[in-house]
């Protein structure tokens, strides 16, 4: 049993989690620190716990998800919380209503806590200048998506013990993915190396600027890596003809069964879904004894009880 | 600062906390000891080391964790911000007699939320509390079964009970 003497008083004081970019690498530490708390309430008889009793929290989703939006009202279930689900299609936004009108609407009614998603980058902040509740970031645009971002580090470091030295590669359709951003921002900032990889036409636009290595050979980047990170091609996204073929993409960067034969032994492979079967990584690869994609998502949820935990806190201290 | 209690003294109470509760509980009945974070955790492992002594059988020990329980965290008191940790129950709860163990007993606020985290664990036989120090102050009706040190320390004072494994000494101070 090994008890840390309390370091220097490190205080969460943030009402919004906006993205990864703006944390330091202590607020990170300190969101996955405290998910590991929350990972035991899904395990024992009663799965629940009462922190956020008498809070509303509203999914706010303008962009389809199951994952995402399943996890945040879970997670707030468990912190019995109230949760309000919206979504576009069957809302006054059909109506022409617009964001904030929205958001104002719901906060009439007494929300606490926002959990948005919407394809507009930067719609999250908008929201948090504009509005009292707690904002939580569920994936805005091209810009962020920070609780995949946080529970891709969580489930990296609770298997490899840390991020500091890893060497981590994220494959595929970078441009268009929030994902890689955030990925990006929460692995460098606890101490690895990031390497984009993907053909030219999905790289975005100033990678060189960016605190990552970038390479567009998936086999000359699969054996020095700890972690892969394979990125859903989001044909929803993709406008032109950034490949010439499904065929072609997968042979140059789909994790094959032959692909992971050159892999340390001990890779993590990783995809925030959902995936393509065959097209991003073949079904053996994806079910495989490296996958862990499925632990991905059940740390989402422990990560994601943490963030609107956090918030809530942060907002008691700023309102006080 | 004023030492109430030295190391001799703790280990002295702490004998004595496990003798009155083997002079209670019959030993065919199921006994573990579960500590508040963080220094109820410590004085529960020692107390299940004394308990399974004196018992011959073993007495397992666990931790509590009881930020989600606690009915500050809307209204912050103070400076400290309370941080989330681990509860690790290596064991199921069901029908046991559990010794919730405690640093010091006070306003009776942690021994509430205690109760109330235990609960969602499971349904145990009965929950006894035992406490190394028993302040004068308590602002819920809770009681300890077995109290160790009795103290009247006055409200403004802060009683810290300082142990080997998290501080580097081992003593009971009022500041």
């Amino acid at each position: 049993m090994a008890i840390k003497r309390k370091s220097k008083q490190f205080k969460w004081n943030r009402k919004h989690l906006l993205g990864l970019r703006e944390l330091s690498s202590e607020e990170i530490t300190y969101i996955l620190d405290t998910a590991k708390g929350f990972e035991q309430i899904s395990t024992r008889s009663v799965k629940k716990a009462p922190p956020l009793r008498g809070k509303v929290v509203v999914n706010m989703f303008f962009e389809d998800s199951t994952r995402t939006r399943n996890s945040f009202a879970l997670a707030a279930n468990r912190l019995s919380a109230d949760i309000i689900e919206f979504t576009k299609k069957a809302s006054s936004v059909s109506k022409g209503e617009t964001l904030l009108d929205t958001a104002r609407n719901l906060e009439a009614m007494g929300i606490d806590i926002v959990v948005i998603r919407h394809s507009a980058g930067g719609a999250p902040k908008l929201l948090s200048r504009n509005i009292n509740a707690c904002v939580v970031n569920a994936g805005d645009g091209f810009c962020e998506h920070p609780t995949q971002g946080l529970l891709d580090v969580y489930t990296i470091r609770k298997i490899k013990g840390t991020l500091e030295g890893l060497k981590i590669a994220i494959v595929g359709d970078i441009a268009h993915s929030r994902v890689a951003r955030s990925d990006m921002w929460a692995m460098t900032k606890l101490g690895a190396e990031v390497i984009f990889v993907g053909p030219p036409t999905l790289m975005p636009g100033r990678a060189s600027e960016l605190p990552v290595g970038v390479s567009y050979s998936l086999d000359e980047v699969i054996e020095k890596v700890d972690v892969i990170n394979m990125l859903r091609i989001q044909f929803e996204r993709l406008g032109g003809n950034p490949f010439p073929s499904v065929r072609e993409y997968s042979h140059y960067f789909g994790l094959t069964v032959e692909r992971m034969k050159k892999a340390k032994p001990d890779i993590l492979v990783m995809h925030p879904g959902p995936i393509n079967r065959g097209l991003e990584m073949e079904s053996e690869v994806a079910d495989g004894r490296n996958s862990v994609i499925l632990d991905q998502v059940t740390n989402g949820l422990a990560v994601r009880m943490a963030v609107l935990f956090l918030v809530n806190q942060g907002a008691a201290i700023t309102n006080r | 600062m004023k030492v109430i209690l030295n190391s001799e003294q703790i280990e002295r109470t702490l004998k004595d906390l496990a003798g009155r509760i083997i002079a209670d509980i019959p030993n065919e009945l199921d006994i573990v000891a579960i500590g508040v974070r963080s220094r109820g955790e410590i004085l529960a492992q020692r107390l299940s080391g004394q308990l399974s002594r004196q018992f011959r059988k073993k007495v397992p020990y666990g931790t509590l964790d009881i930020t989600l329980y606690r009915d500050d965290l809307n209204s912050p008191q103070g400076n400290a911000q309370p941080k989330v940790r681990t509860t690790e129950i290596g064991f199921d709860i069901d029908d046991k007699i559990i010794i919730l163990v405690d640093d010091v007993l006070y306003t009776g606020r942690s021994a509430r939320a205690a109760m109330d985290a235990l609960i969602d664990l499971g349904r145990p036989k009965a929950i006894k509390l035992a406490v190394l120090v028993d302040r004068i102050g308590r602002e819920f009706p809770i009681q300890a079964d077995y109290a160790g040190y009795k103290t009247d320390a006055e409200p403004g004072k802060l009683v810290q009970v300082l142990l080997l494994e998290s501080d580097g000494k081992e003593e009971v101070v009022i500041e």
